[in-house]
């Protein structure tokens, strides 16, 4: 039983494979939906998120909500009922799922201009088809691709990764369901990877401050990954569109 | 999506000629793609898309009790979810009523034992029976969303492993199962009776089957029928319009013949379907 429930073993091997400072293997797809402005879809590991996004438009139900200077973000998390191994009883509306909905409208508020739309509103809609850890991070990523297929200017990428500690020593990136449940601290950040600077930051249980520094550091450089993925997803989608239309053929 | 009177003028003109906007014919509907088994934690997934309507329906089961009044039935229990990635108008509490609406049309047309029977999920008499959850995601509406939920739902279930019990013990109020654990040693369901929907939408003096949101706008009124086998499992108006009885009877004559064809060709594909392994599937496709 404790050799099982041992996070890395004493070749630095995690317990899906992986080394301590690993990714699980990131796919995605921009432009999955046609009635969305935008909307994309992503793999991490086994973690599977669809989202879309609508906007810029008027601002929906209540007008008060508007604010001059900037636009209106408003994000809505759900997760299929079949997304867990346990059937879910309700899609949304539970504590969890409206933490997660503020979490993710404050990592996107950072990182989209709302200033360029005042009196305006966009609506960000994530859904988990297959939550396996790491959910928040993967829905914060798959977000940033909607937002960029709906062509809504963004500071920058925001990404997102988790991070935690193995044997007291170790840093340890992107963590697994499995991981989650054997326990240890986990850093969940949201970046600008660009700029460095931190939209969001969330750690559940303790670790001693001293560790702070390296299982951060491992998180950003995770992010910095992700941003390279995602904008090599971004890049070969805009080349397939923009070939598809003859832009090669333009003088 | 909203129509002005010319363009809705045009739908009907093209719909009267035979003609319809998308080019179809009266009976014929847009193009489907079907996957099956996408979903790896389901026992049955499947996802449809027509045309611009996506559906995603995952199967999972639980070992239950049965009714008190039906001891030797399984439960199947059909839940809708409309997410908002679909439209924002589902956002929140949005979805709901048509959610509900579209569960209960597929519990009423699954109800009949001769559409599905459910004496095959019953493991011990009156103690234990298979609980299927027909779980159906809406991911985006494209016009036409009876017709998709049913077409996926039936190729779920056909999709569908459920373990294989080598026996049960009973000991007192204690009911021991000794389920196979081997992978490949499961159950397939019978699914050739189970229903298929049609919507037949009355626009001007023609009716049409497979709307898109346009044609849906410009109908003044829709039957979906649900038809297993050669039969009707059930008719369910829809619309504010009101239909005269011979006008009724046409359009279900023409959802009959137009389910028995639909029927046939998913059975066909369904028989087709492999499993592929290293391809894309799903939304990276």
């Amino acid at each position: 039983m404790s050799k099982n429930r041992e996070l890395l073993s004493k070749i630095g091997l995690r317990l899906d494979g992986r080394r301590a400072d690993e990714l699980r293997r990131i796919r995605c797809k921009l432009g999955v939906f046609t009635e969305p402005d935008g909307s994309a879809y992503l793999e991490q590991g086994l973690t599977k998120v669809l989202a879309a996004v609508y906007g810029p438009h008027q601002v929906r139900g209540s007008r008060t909500k508007a604010q001059h200077d900037a636009a209106v973000v408003n994000c809505q998390f759900s997760m299929a009922v079949f997304s867990t191994g346990e059937r879910k009883r309700r899609p949304r509306g539970d504590r969890k799922s409206t933490e997660m909905s503020i979490h993710l409208r404050q990592a996107l508020t950072a990182a989209i201009k709302t200033e360029l739309y005042p009196w305006s509103q966009i609506d960000v809609y994530v859904e988990v088809l297959h939550a396996d850890g790491g959910i928040y991070p993967a829905c914060v990523n798959a977000a940033t691709l909607a937002l960029i297929d709906a062509g809504i200017p963004l500071k920058e990428y925001v990404c997102a990764c988790t991070a935690s500690l193995a044997n007291n020593d170790v840093p340890m990136l992107d963590i697994s369901h499995q991981e989650e449940i054997i326990g240890g601290p986990t850093l969940t950040i949201a970046v600008l990877p660009m700029s460095g600077k931190i939209v969001l930051m969330e750690m559940s249980q303790r670790f001693h401050v001293d560790h702070l520094q390296k299982v951060l550091d491992q998180a950003l450089r995770g992010c910095r990954d992700i941003k390279n993925i995602l904008d090599e997803a971004v890049r070969s989608h805009i080349h397939d569109v923009g070939s598809s239309t003859g832009w090669a053929n333009t003088t | 999506m909203a129509l002005c009177e010319a363009e809705k003028t045009f739908v009907l003109h093209g719909v009267e000629e035979n003609f319809r906007i998308d080019g179809r014919e009266r009976e014929d509907y847009r193009p489907m793609e079907l996957e099956t088994n996408i979903i790896s934690h389901a026992f049955g997934s499947a996802r449809l898309r027509l045309a611009n309507t996506d559906v995603l329906v995952a199967v999972k089961i639980e070992v239950d009790v049965p009714y008190p009044e039906r001891p030797r039935e399984g439960k199947l229990e059909f839940f809708v979810d409309c997410s908002a990635n679909a439209t924002p108008d589902f956002e929140g509490r949005g979805g709901e009523d048509l959610a509900i609406e579209i569960s209960n049309s597929l519990a009423a047309a699954y109800r009949s034992p001769e559409v599905f029977d459910p004496s095959k999920l019953c493991i011990l008499k009156g103690r234990k029976c298979w609980k299927i959850f027909i779980d159906i995601l809406l991911l985006e509406c494209g016009g036409n969303l009876y017709d998709a939920v049913s077409i996926a739902v039936k190729a779920a279930l056909w999709d569908i492993r459920i373990p294989l019990v080598k026996s049960v013990t009973v000991d007192g109020n204690n009911i021991d199962m000794d389920v196979s654990e081997e992978l490949h040693n499961c159950q397939k369901l019978d699914v050739t009776g189970a229903p298929v929907m049609v919507t037949v939408c009355k626009i001007g003096e023609q009716c049409i089957v497979d709307p898109n949101v346009a044609e849906e706008l410009c109908s003044v009124g829709a039957v979906v029928i649900a038809v297993s086998q050669d039969k009707f499992s059930t008719v369910l108006q829809k619309g504010s319009g009101s239909l005269h009885p011979q006008t009724l009877l046409e359009c279900l004559q023409m959802g009959l013949s137009v389910a028995r064809r639909l029927n046939e060709a998913l059975l066909e594909t369904l028989q087709q379907i492999k499993p592929s392994m290293n391809q894309d599937v799903g939304f990276l496709k």
